[in-house]
């Protein structure tokens, strides 16, 4: 009778368990929105826990003011589409001769991509190699960095090779030749793996920002993520606010609320629409061994 | 996985279609199979130049993990010390204590954030409800979107000592305001709980969801049958199904045993908690790049990424001689 009892229970509890789970993903996002409205006062005082609380837009006001925060998302975005784009290229200008299985020496190639997974130089020689090839503080070095993951290549590659061989060889037998091929039989077949990888590369461009951070100096070049490190980790208040704070006392907190709003509400519009690839990607990734 | 599908299938090179009758000197063989696959071979310029310059060429640079390196020198001009640097690092009271951070750091995140994972999984499993299941997934899979920069930002201002939002909980509940960040004993837990597990619980579970998904429907009805309640299920067919998921990412765990990423830690630790904080990687970075040491930093770092590639080698031997399965 107890364990009759039992059963009907658990999946009540596992429901709530997941719920309350869930909610913990969930609630330092909604506390920080609805700190980045409230006042500073309410904010310390622990008055804000759900709602904003004296609610206004003083904080965003104040993000906008700097400029230095508009340079930076254009630089992420640059970076994004740009090494996006780069790295779409490369990658399938790799994945796409090494899923021939007729190509001689394969196999060595293959193995000299997969080796870099196992086995890197390390920061400091990557480092100084920036710097023999004349990369500190230029652009390129952000978008050559990583132009090619060896893991996405991997995926792409896989993916092809389950293409069967018989469609490049009816087009071949139709007289179309190799660019062609790729173009219009192969790249259209893949968009399903190229939307994964691309978004694989595009959110990791978004939220890079430990190369950027080491090998950028000048702020006109820096991505947002270095931008915010300063803000929100290192809680430098930024140089336009000091000034305005001699004026009138002012509290960081709620700005730096803002700014995190400010920085993620892009990722947060379009996470409908890529986690569903992401999901997949993720899958493609780790199964297909 | 990933590696294994790469080495698989390259080890099933086909021999092309020359055929076989005809035996081709060397240079003709290379001809024929240039004009055959010129384009092929065209394409992969690009990418291979890559690797050598940006992957290969730096692996060249670890050269002076064995010099007196100076920057105005540069390799060729620098005086070779043999393992000076090595012993160096070795002797220092830092190689212990990083040895000990970085193995504790791994033994806690094994121990509690790599079932976190598995067990969110086996939870979703049991929820007949597939609207309930899905929010579910999707909440938890947000926290994986933002940049570590931005949960860094987070954890920082909820753990701030005045006003930060789990001292202001603090405070109201009647105890005393600690700052977290400056306490050494606090940053693990910390760094596992926000990067480890709220971060990546969610993107963790899919693929011991997959795993889960793939589970024969027939199984589960068969040992109802035979009376098998939720828990015998969840023991006797849920988990067995994803024991070789599991095995294979414990694997990959163990594999990257010696490199604890530094990319999260350097935006949280600080000089007071550097004694619980502080691991290979990071201090790797720290002398070698923020003061310089450029030789003493490539040798911690050629010293890691070896020791790495040997835990993945012995690692992947156990696996495949004990499950039957390996990375390659």
């Amino acid at each position: 009778m107890s364990s009759q009892k039992k059963k009907e229970l658990f999946p009540y509890f596992n429901a709530i368990l997941l719920g309350v789970l869930a909610l913990c993903c969930l609630y330092p996002f909604i506390y920080v929105l609805s700190a980045s409205f409230s006042s500073s006062d309410s904010v310390q005082a622990g008055r804000v826990w759900l709602w904003p609380v004296e609610a206004n837009l003083e904080s965003y006001a104040k993000v906008f003011e700097q400029k230095q925060i508009w340079v930076s998302y254009g630089n992420t975005l640059f970076y994004t589409i740009a090494g996006t784009a780069l790295n779409l290229v490369l990658t399938i200008m790799g994945a796409y001769p090494l899923s021939k299985r007729r190509l001689a020496g394969r196999t060595a190639i293959g193995f000299f991509i997969a080796f870099t997974i196992l086995f890197g130089a390390g920061l400091i020689p990557s480092y100084l190699n920036y710097k023999d090839l004349g990369l500190m503080d230029s652009r390129w070095a952000i978008l050559f960095g990583g132009a090619v993951s060896a893991m996405n290549l991997i995926i792409l590659r896989t993916f092809l090779q389950e293409i069967p061989e018989e469609l490049e060889e009816s087009a071949k037998i139709d007289g179309a030749h190799d660019w062609r091929i790729l173009w219009q039989v192969y790249l259209p077949l893949s968009r399903p793996a190229l939307a994964t990888i691309g978004l694989f590369y595009a959110v990791g461009h978004w939220n890079s920002y430990f190369m950027a951070m080491i090998l950028l100096r000048s702020e006109s070049k820096i991505p947002l993520q270095v931008y915010l490190n300063k803000i929100i980790v290192q809680l430098q208040v930024p140089e336009e606010i000091k000034k305005t704070m001699d004026v009138m006392p002012y509290s960081p907190e709620t700005v730096i609320y803002a700014t995190i709003i400010v920085a993620i509400v892009p990722i947060i519009l379009v996470y409908p629409m890529i986690q569903k690839h992401f999901v997949k990607g993720v899958m493609i990734g780790s199964l297909k061994g | 996985m990933r590696t294994e599908a790469m080495l698989e299938g390259s080890a099933k090179t086909a021999p092309g279609h020359n055929g076989g009758t005809t035996r081709r000197t060397l240079a003709g063989k290379v001809i024929f199979h240039l004009r055959r696959d010129l384009l092929l071979y065209l394409m992969l310029i690009p990418v291979l130049a890559y690797y050598v310059i940006f992957v290969y060429k730096p692996m060249g640079g670890l050269a002076i993990a064995f010099q007196d390196y100076s920057l105005f020198k540069g390799i060729r001009g620098s005086e070779w010390v043999g393992f000076e640097n090595f012993e160096r690092f070795f002797r220092s009271p830092y190689f212990f204590r990083n040895l000990k951070n970085t193995v504790l750091m791994n033994v806690c995140q094994t121990l509690f954030a790599f079932p976190a994972p598995i067990i969110l999984a086996l939870m979703l499993n049991e929820v007949r409800n597939y609207a309930y299941k899905r929010w579910i997934q999707t909440l938890t899979y947000l926290p994986y979107f933002v940049s570590v920069v931005v949960v860094a930002g987070i954890v920082t201002n909820f753990l701030a000592p005045t006003n930060g939002f789990i001292n202001i909980v603090l405070d109201k509940l009647g105890f005393d305001k600690i700052y977290f960040l400056t306490l050494p004993e606090m940053f693990r837990p910390i760094y596992i709980i926000s990067f480890d597990i709220w971060q990546n619980i969610g993107i963790g579970a899919i693929i011991y969801i997959a795993a889960l998904a793939g589970i024969n429907p027939e199984l589960y009805e068969a040992a109802g049958m035979d009376g098998a309640g939720r828990w015998r299920k969840m023991w006797n067919i849920s988990l067995p199904g994803i024991m070789p998921t599991v095995l294979i990412l414990l694997l990959l765990n163990i594999s990257n045993f010696i490199q604890v990423g530094h990319e999260a830690i350097i935006l949280l630790y600080q000089p007071v908690t550097y004694e619980t904080a502080d691991v290979f990687s990071t201090y790797a970075y720290r002398t070698g790049l923020a003061q310089g040491n450029y030789d003493l930093g490539a040798a911690v770092g050629l010293f890691t990424n070896t020791v790495g590639l040997v835990l993945v080698v012995i690692a992947n031997w156990v696996s495949r001689r004990f499950a039957g399965n390996g990375l390659w």
